[in-house]
């Protein structure tokens, strides 16, 4: 790393806002299964809601960032914007919604374009996207995949339940380690009228839910829901003109460790790290002025490696720390108000960007953290990200 | 089609390419042989054309001890509709090689309530076709000095 990206800068800061949000409804998209309901037209539905929110025309956007959805061409042309300063796809990986606001960030900072809306569409379920198994598709000799398949091994999910067996072992972490996070989403989801899963579960089923892979169960897995996510980023200046109070970006920062498995043997400790060292230092915040936390967690244990890795506890401590209400409405660090992941829909971290937007303007209604001037996006995974947003 | 219906499919294997070739001659002889550097003797898996050290492409395969110890496991309950779902629940493992590269692997010949995280294991092969065989792991009884006597205090399922 060089001395600049270690020290971390103040080009960023204050200088982008984000303005506009906008999902499809999460509840009603899963109860009504349509697989010709294209990612299009499911992240069209959403950035259709981001300009309102927003109080912008389509016409005012200059730069065009799609996630999952397949190409940005169709795209382009169903929005009827062919004209465009910056324009590009990200793969639909959970990693890329931090990557995309970082990518969002950097375009309006350095004046490439001007107001980019980010534009997630995912329709995995009505398809029947399955996130492990074999692929349809014959191997090529860069597929590293296959390594891990010819033993069954497969999915995200059994890379992070790699790392959570080995994290129980060195922190002595117990079998129920994970409860109050998967209890907290739920409870969470509950208030959020907009969530696939509203309805709270208790200790008792969350310790007698089915393994997926052991040592996680069903409820510490993510849904898989088709749904669209939007948001808009633009100038400081031109927030400050707009219809809500903007959502400043005070920082936003990645930091990778990638390798041919998902999992990593240092649960992303030194990525979140590298990260937290200069998110905070440019937004000029310490951990305890962040109120809550919107945290990627596609698995539940991510939350546990994040609390740690951006500084809210001791490494090691994460297990115990979020027990006792302390990441629940009304604790210390509410964490995933809208329910997650694993409540909420799986829209692989916009959505959670969209829930860090709400809490910062004081929309979140019954799920609102009292006072949240200052909310923290962020996402443990092979391209760690994290980004502070305030008032 | 339902994944019910569905004709049963061999377990999937990586196909041979030049890339990975000399990996899979090795595994002919119960050999496990993995990309070395000839400029900077770093060895690495998986396999590509270059050395992700250096950068040179003038690497060759080199026979490694084929010991590791075992990082972390889990219990895969979950069927993908494959070949392994007749299986469930099955273990694997992640194996650390003493040359440094890290595997996913299975482990064979040991019980489950002898499971031990940083347990020394060394290598023995699967066959899955005559050009094939599968790098497994089971327990190197010859070392076992640095086993943690703690057990699995969490492996259920």
């Amino acid at each position: 790393m060089n001395g600049a990206a270690q020290h971390g800068s103040t080009a960023i800061r204050d200088k982008t806002a984000i303005v506009g949000i906008g999902t499809t409804n999460f509840g009603a998209v899963y109860r009504d299964l349509d697989p010709e309901r294209s990612a299009y037209d499911l992240g069209m539905e959403a950035l259709k809601h981001a300009l309102d929110d927003a109080g912008l025309n389509k016409s005012d956007l200059d730069g065009l960032i799609v996630v999952r959805i397949p190409g940005y061409t169709r795209f382009a042309e169903m929005l009827g914007m062919p004209h465009l300063r910056l324009v590009n796809v990200l793969e639909g990986g959970g990693r890329m919604a931090g990557v995309a606001l970082q990518y969002a960030t950097m375009v309006v900072v350095t004046g490439q374009a001007d107001t980019v809306a980010v534009v997630y569409g995912n329709n995995g379920r009505s398809v029947g996207a399955r996130y492990g198994g074999e692929g349809s598709r014959m191997p090529s000799p860069d597929d590293t995949g296959p390594y891990e398949t010819m033993y069954g091994f497969t999915s995200p999910g059994a890379a992070v339940a790699m790392m959570w067996h080995r994290y129980q072992y060195e922190y002595n972490a117990p079998d129920d380690g994970l409860a109050a996070v998967a209890i907290n989403n739920r409870k969470n989801g509950a208030l959020n009228s907009n969530a696939v899963f509203q309805k709270p579960i208790t200790y008792e089923e969350y310790v007698n839910a089915r393994f997926i892979a052991v040592p996680l169960r069903l409820f510490d897995y993510c849904i898989i829901n088709d749904g669209g996510v939007s948001f808009i980023v633009t100038t400081a200046a031109r927030a400050k003109t707009l219809k809500h109070p903007p959502a400043y970006i005070g920082a936003t920062y990645a930091a990778s460790n990638l390798n041919h498995n998902y999992h990593v043997q240092d649960f992303w400790w030194e990525a979140c790290q590298d990260v937290s060292r200069r998110v905070y230092k440019e937004a000029n915040i310490t951990p305890s002025e962040i109120k809550c936390a919107e945290i990627y967690d596609n698995f539940t244990p991510t939350i546990v490696f994040a609390l740690e890795g951006f500084g809210f506890c001791e490494r090691g401590t994460g297990h115990e720390w979020v027990r006792g209400g302390r990441i629940e409405l009304g604790g210390q660090l509410p964490v995933n108000t809208c329910g997650g992941h694993t409540s909420e829909s799986y829209m692989q971290g916009h959505a959670l960007i969209c829930e860090a937007v709400r809490q910062v303007r004081g929309e979140a209604g019954a799920r609102q953290v009292p006072n949240a001037d200052v909310v923290q996006y962020n996402c443990a995974s092979p391209i760690t990200t994290a980004t502070i947003l305030h008032r | 089609m339902t994944l019910a219906d569905a004709p049963a499919r061999p377990k999937p294997i990586p196909p041979i390419f030049k890339v990975n070739q000399g990996f899979w001659e090795g595994s002919k002889v119960s050999e496990l042989r993995l990309d070395h550097c000839q400029e900077c003797d770093h060895i690495w898996f998986p396999p590509s054309s270059s050395c992700p050290n250096c950068l040179s492409t003038n690497i060759d395969w080199q026979a490694v001890s084929g010991r590791g110890k075992v990082w972390s496991w889990i219990w895969m309950h979950q069927r993908y509709g494959w070949a392994f779902d007749s299986e469930v629940p099955y273990l694997l493992v992640q194996v650390n090689l003493e040359e440094g590269p890290s595997f996913v692997s299975t482990l064979v010949g040991v019980d489950k309530a002898d499971l031990r995280f940083d347990m020394p294991v060394k290598v023995t092969w699967q066959e899955r076709n005559e050009n094939q065989s599968v790098p497994v792991f089971t327990p190197d009884d010859a070392d076992t000095d640095s086993v943690d006597p703690r057990g699995d205090p969490f492996g259920e399922g």
